[in-house]
């Protein structure tokens, strides 16, 4: 593995930044990992954010499961690492 | 979106952790658990942010209160501890997140487990249980370096006084009170079995401190057949900042 253990938070510190895309708490959201199938809380993702970007990886497998960019007035964001997110809209 | 907070208090809880009170015209409320991103902008126009976990308990009021611990190298919580004044304003956006909450319709057996200033979201909790006369039964497990660390020590012993659904135990990891029977360490699994809730009561568990303390920790619980879906965490990483 080529991250270390030590240096991620989780889930929760991208809900700021994540909260300027979805309109809803995308960390108690349960999302599918593309690559293990495990289905966890996006809070339970791993996530660095020492890259010029955030990433957060699979809990389980560490597979990539979203990538955000911020890059002035635009946000890339990369979610071709789950299958889904559902997210309660109530 | 980023609301102006005007600072109308400070406290200091430890020498290196201060209580920053902030009201905030329009502030929608929040959740026992949750944290808010702060934004500071220099004059140049240089902006950073960095997330604090909210210490109060929710109220209408418009106030939320942050309690921040310096980190030596750090590059916010330097200024927000010592420079910052009653009367200046910052920028903050929240309340944020909505999976390490404690709402107060939960009535199942509660587990705090805290890593030094991971104190903080869990004190919202015990504070929300307070106000919101909760009787939802509440234990605390507090590691900390040495008795001088605690945050929040006379109203937490106040609240374990007079009210018998919140029970507090500390663990010391460099120094401890004198005559204290266990010396300096690490929560291990002895201590897990003496003072948290034995998982046959189902409790649903709130850790949140170092990433090395979370991880320590949810293994000790897992250890002790705690499901991992009863397990919430939030971590600070190796340097306490969380951006």
């Amino acid at each position: 593995m080529s991250t270390d253990a030590a240096d991620y938070l989780d889930g929760n510190a991208a809900a700021g930044d994540l909260s300027k895309i979805f309109v809803v708490d995308v960390t108690a959201a349960q999302g599918q990992c593309a690559n293990c199938g495990a289905i966890r809380r996006f809070a339970e993702a791993h996530l660095y954010m020492q890259a010029p970007g955030v990433v957060a990886r699979c809990a389980v497998c560490d597979h990539i499961l979203l990538r955000l960019v911020n890059a002035g007035p635009r946000v890339f964001l990369d979610v071709r690492g789950l299958t889904y997110l559902r997210l309660d809209t109530a | 979106m980023w609301r102006v907070g005007t600072v109308v208090a400070l406290h200091d809880e430890t020498a290196t952790a201060r209580t920053i009170t902030f009201e905030v015209p329009d502030w929608p409320g929040h959740v026992a658990g949750q944290h808010v991103d702060v934004r500071l902008t220099a004059p140049d126009g240089y902006s950073t942010v960095r997330s604090y976990s909210i210490a109060s308990a929710p109220n209408s009021d418009g106030y939320v209160e942050l309690t921040v611990e310096r980190l030596p190298n750090g590059e916010v919580s330097p200024y927000l501890t010592q420079e910052l004044a009653v009367g200046d304003r910052l920028e903050l956006r929240g309340p944020i997140g909505g999976w390490f909450v404690w709402r107060t319709e939960q009535t199942e057996p509660i587990q705090l487990i805290a890593g030094g200033s991971g104190i903080v979201p869990l004190m919202a909790m015990i504070r929300s249980h307070a106000s919101a006369a909760s009787t939802a039964l509440f234990r605390l497990l507090y590691s900390v370096r040495e008795p001088g660390a605690i945050f929040y020590r006379d109203e937490l012993q106040t609240l374990s006084d007079r009210n018998h659904s919140v029970s507090i135990a500390y663990a010391y990891t460099r120094a401890t009170p004198k005559d204290w029977p266990r010396p300096p360490s690490r929560i291990d699994a002895a201590l897990i079995a003496n003072t948290t809730w034995p998982s046959n009561l189902a409790p649903t568990c709130y850790l949140c401190g170092p990433t090395s303390f979370v991880e320590s920790a949810t293994d000790l619980l897992i250890a002790f057949d705690n499901g991992r879906d009863k397990i919430r965490t939030e971590r600070f990483g190796p340097t306490g900042e969380r951006k």
